[in-house]
């Protein structure tokens, strides 16, 4: 229905007590506080980070030690808490160390993508025109094709290899966050307290740096990550078609597709990489889900 | 038919019944910070055929009250308590499928925004059209022209071919004319009107205005009419309730509010209208600005803006109390009766315009 | 609530410099002539675009210290006019000279020192004030835009909000979100004045507010423009307003001046019919005197295709042949003394209307 107070709340100052002045960014936090779902998410992420970092002191065993023994070991083994892979090692010290591999690839292309397309972005948005038509049409090109068939394209272009799948995932995240970027920093421009900073003689660079910036961050800073779901599904399905880390080294999408064959023996161990993949993926989403939320700060 | 027996009140009517009876509505949204009063005890009534003016500003409760009228706010999430009455009909205790037959037959509604009435991917005949088949179970082609009838009501020229448009097509004026046609699609008894001018021109605004009056003159219709601006009050008001921070705090003829206001803040509102005032006359100015209903003072609402604030102001919320038949003000402290609204300042003594 | 000289900021130490007057007293402030500025709108590969005519020759001229107010409906384009003004929106054609020196061109454009000459105060709206910044923040942003060191801009920004009625020590921290639409309101007056223009616009600066608001906001505006000295160019679609404020009044239908005169004389003696029908349909405060009829009937015409010669016959009671022909030019209305101009054929003398006045020999 429409305006449901007949206009927005107002304080008098006379009556008012006094209110405390937080900072947006405090704010946002105790907001996000107190989301239970996010907040879950979050202590999932951030252990399951934790545990990847800390992989060294945290594994039971080491990730690369084959058991002809162990071989599929069911879940519960000793030693092999988690089961053993097709030679035998250790399902849980893989999963540790894979999702270092895993986390580094879906985190590094958003990082790069927020940082290129934030930029792209931004100055497509505040410069208009035709730098703006230049960009954006350039962005649309990349943007045309479906993000997991760019990136296969691209890292089968650039041939196998950790870094060459890092950069061709980059180039898939820089399109989606330009876009974001470029229609946020339009709308903060047309507000009249830009083009009052614009009246002031003031340069292009102290009006993006002190009124757009701050205020096209966090938005853009949310579409980002929650492309971090998208982008450690797009990980793990190039390591799964081999385009990824190179063996003995091992990511979840490649321990994927090697514990694939075994899936009618011992499919519970089998289905665990996959298992993680979807955990983070879906964490990363409702953590982005949770920040959106906790941002939209009314009275 | 059934359901009117099973109520008592809905039996024969006298005429001079008030159309309208409103009794003790207090109404509370959910907000973040647990429930928050915004109407804090309205008393009103209406007889048929007049037209009741709310008039306050931002977070006065004014356009709460009059969605409260046709039931609206249970669906809001709102918790009501007191009584609305609309022709004997308690709305609060209605049956949903009973309030349902009373919005658009009984009851007609006009918003501010046409736009947000009218569905944008129908024709405008189409709708309303729609709106009579569904209250009334006529056919088609009788709705059709009946609909045609309305538009010639509310003076849309061209009407055949203004049936055939969707609403975007329509100049504002055109929309409000034609959300005013679906209004009294089905002969309301009871018009509700929320500021249905304030987004039309100048020009327009009074067009609208005067067709409304012209249409109660012709069909008897009572109205009940929110704003903010004391000229349109002015021009429609038969009656006038003016509301301040969920309340009412004055409220009678158009003619005793408007030019002889005795609450001190329907005083300030009618002195600092700019309307007459020339360059270097300081305005008189209301200190503060309408307050939030989530926080407000203890005593009386208005009493830290109030220019005749005393110390017991503070202590209790002041009743009504008559000051001239016909007219109440919720104030501890009442001015007297100004002798001569013109000798006030910002009402000119003159006619400011020509006519 | 009389001025308080301790908020007085003509008295307060400004870290920015006066801009010196060049011309004096006799030499307008600003002086536009023959803006123009369409807006396409739609259009791409197929079919042609839709052009709306926003504003069409529009001239304006603002003595030095005066209050020129602009009227008009939604759609006149004095919005538009305000932004070509300020220099935000550039204008297809026309100039603009502000104190005997080209402000705007076409092609050129004063940059630097200068461009804080004219400021421009927006509607109320949740938009008009960085939600990330502290009102201090705020206020002091032109200033260190200039070269004022942060120190110095702050404390001023603290006198600005003494100087608009926002006491600094409740206020200076605060953000946007914890004010009121009149206090906010306050702040964009003040972020205005904070590097000292000698010409503020204000693009209904009142509209958005509550009643009992705006005459606070209103006698707010005046005394900082006696304090200051301040040339106003004042837009409303509110015809109180603006003659409470103004010096001269311009009143624009669909993108073009149609009256100008001093506020006393238009709202004595409007002559365009256009003029005379605005003001009839406010309505009056007094439940006495009601409007018995329309002045005028039906909306304004869509803006992408204006009427052929005057603009306002769709609509005008007394309209006739010539007015389809020819656009009336905006001329002096005999009898003036020159200051009163209005764009109607029915009130220049010595043409085919029927109403125009007979006495072109006795003016030659």
């Amino acid at each position: 229905m429409h305006g449901t107070l007949g206009g927005p709340a107002t304080i008098d100052a006379a009556v008012a007590p006094a209110v405390r002045h937080n900072r947006y960014a405090t704010v946002v936090l105790l907001r996000f506080l107190r989301q239970p779902v996010p907040m879950t998410a979050a202590v999932i992420l951030l252990v399951v980070m934790l545990a990847a970092i800390f992989a060294g002191f945290i594994a039971p065993a080491d990730p690369f030690q084959t058991r002809v023994a162990r071989r599929l070991a069911e879940i519960g083994t000793p030693g092999r808490w988690l089961g053993g892979d097709e030679l035998g090692r250790d399902v849980l010290s893989r999963l540790i160390y894979g999702g270092r591999i895993s986390l580094a690839m879906a985190i590094l292309p958003v990082a790069v993508g927020l940082f290129v397309g934030g930029f792209l972005g931004v100055l497509a948005g505040y410069a208009g025109g035709r730098t703006n038509m230049a960009i954006m049409r350039a962005m649309d090109v990349f943007y045309a094709f479906p993000s997991i068939l760019l990136a296969v394209a691209i890292a089968g272009a650039l041939g196998p290899g950790l870094v060459n799948a890092i950069l061709a995932l980059s180039l898939v995240f820089i399109p989606p966050i330009a876009r974001m970027a470029e229609s946020v920093t339009t709308q903060v421009r047309s507000y009249e307290y830009v083009i009052a900073a614009r009246l002031t003689g003031a340069s292009t660079l102290r009006i993006l740096r002190e009124h757009v910036l701050s205020n096209v961050a966090g938005p853009i800073l949310v579409f980002a990550s929650s492309q971090v779901s998208v982008s450690i599904i797009a990980a793990s399905g190039l390591s799964f078609l081999g385009l990824g880390v190179s063996p003995p080294n091992s990511d979840w999408g490649l321990m994927l597709s090697a514990l694939r064959q075994s899936i009618y023996i011992n499919p519970w161990v089998a289905a665990l990489p996959g298992a993680m993949i979807f955990l983070c993926s879906v964490c990363f989403n409702l953590v982005s889900d949770g920040v959106r939320q906790a941002m939209e700060v009314r009275r | 038919m059934n359901v009117q027996m099973t109520i008592p009140e809905a039996g024969p009517r006298v005429a001079t019944a008030p159309l309208l009876d409103i009794a003790g509505l207090r109404v509370a949204y959910r907000g973040l910070a647990g429930w928050t009063q915004v109407v804090r005890g309205v008393d009103l009534s209406l007889a048929p055929g007049r037209t009741l003016v709310l008039l306050g500003e931002s977070g006065s409760g004014k356009s709460v009250t009059l969605r409260a009228i046709p039931g609206l706010l249970r669906e809001e999430g709102a918790r009501v308590e007191g009584h609305v009455r609309v022709g004997g009909q308690d709305v609060t205790t209605l049956p949903p499928a009973e309030l349902l037959k009373l919005r658009g037959g009984r009851v007609g509604f006009i918003f501010q925004e046409p736009m947000t009435a009218l569905d944008p991917v129908f024709r405008i005949g189409d709708q309303i059209a729609e709106t009579i088949v569904q209250h009334r179970g006529v056919s088609w082609r009788a709705a059709m022209a009946t609909a045609r009838e309305l538009f010639d009501l509310v003076q849309i020229p061209s009407a055949e071919r203004r049936l055939k448009a969707y609403p975007n097509e329509l100049s504002g004026g055109l929309r409000q004319r034609a959300m005013i046609a679906m209004a009294m699609s089905c002969e309301p008894e009871l018009l509700l009107a929320d500021e249905p001018t304030t987004a039309l021109d100048a020009t327009v605004q009074i067009q609208v205005l005067l067709l409304l009056r012209e249409i109660q003159r012709e069909r008897g219709t009572a109205m009940v009419f929110v704003t903010h601006d004391l000229g349109v009050a002015a021009e429609i008001a038969d009656e006038v309730a003016v509301m301040y921070a969920g309340r009412i705090v004055e409220r009678g003829g158009a003619e005793q509010v408007l030019l002889y206001p005795r609450h001190p803040y329907t005083r300030a509102l009618t002195n600092c209208v700019v309307q007459g005032s020339y360059r270097d006359q300081r305005l008189g100015e209301l200190s503060g600005a309408p307050p939030d209903v989530s926080r407000l003072p203890p005593g009386c609402s208005f009493a830290p803006r109030c220019p005749a604030r005393a110390e017991d102001c503070l202590r209790h919320e002041p009743d009504f109390r008559s000051l001239a038949p016909g007219h109440d003000a919720a104030c501890l402290h009442p001015s007297g009766p100004s002798a001569d609204p013109s000798s006030r300042p910002g009402v000119p003594a003159g006619s400011p315009k020509g006519h | 609530m009389n001025p308080d000289p301790s908020r007085d900021l003509s008295r307060m130490p400004a870290p920015l410099p006066e801009i010196a007057d060049r011309g004096g007293p006799l030499q307008p402030l600003l002086s536009a002539t023959g803006l123009r500025k369409e807006f396409r709108l739609g259009g791409g590969f197929f079919g042609p675009r839709a052009v709306v005519h926003a504003v069409d020759d529009f001239s304006l001229t603002v003595i030095k210290g005066e209050t020129v107010g602009i009227v008009g409906e939604s759609g006149c384009g004095k919005s538009t006019a305000a932004r070509l003004l300020a220099g935000i929106t550039p204008a297809d054609d026309g100039e603009i000279i502000f104190d005997g020196e080209t402000f705007w061109t076409p092609r050129s454009r004063i940059s630097g020192e200068r461009r804080r000459a004219i400021q421009m105060v927006f509607q109320d709206s949740a938009s008009s004030l960085n939600p990330r910044m502290t009102l201090t923040e705020t206020l002091a942003f032109g200033p260190r835009a200039h070269g004022v060191p942060t120190a110095t801009a702050r404390a001023y920004a603290r006198d600005l909000l003494a100087a608009v009625g926002l006491p600094p020590a409740r206020f200076a921290e605060r953000y946007p979100i914890e004010l009121s639409g009149g206090q906010r309101q306050r702040v964009n007056i003040a972020r205005a004045l904070a590097i000292r223009p000698r010409l503020l616009i204000l693009d209904e600066p009142v509209s958005a507010l509550d009643k009992s608001v705006e005459a606070q906001v209103l006698n707010l505006l005046v005394s900082l423009r006696d304090q200051l000295g301040l040339s106003y160019v004042f837009i409303s679609h509110d015809l109180n307003v603006v003659r409470y404020i103004s010096d001269r009044v311009v009143v624009m239908y669909l993108g073009q001046i149609v009256e100008e005169a001093s506020a006393q004389d238009i709202f004595a003696a409007p002559r365009h019919p256009y003029t005379r029908a605005l003001f009839a349909s406010k309505p009056s405060i007094d439940p006495r005197q009601r409007v018995t009829a329309p002045p005028l009937v039906g909306d304004p015409p869509d803006p992408v295709n204006p009427p052929s010669g005057c603009r306002f016959r769709t609509r005008c009671p007394i309209v006739e042949a010539i007015c389809a022909n020819a656009r009336p030019p905006l001329s002096a209305m005999p009898g003036a003394g020159g200051t009163h101009r209005a764009a109607c054929w029915a009130a220049l003398p010595g043409n085919e209307h029927s109403l125009s006045p007979r006495q072109k020999g006795a003016l030659q």
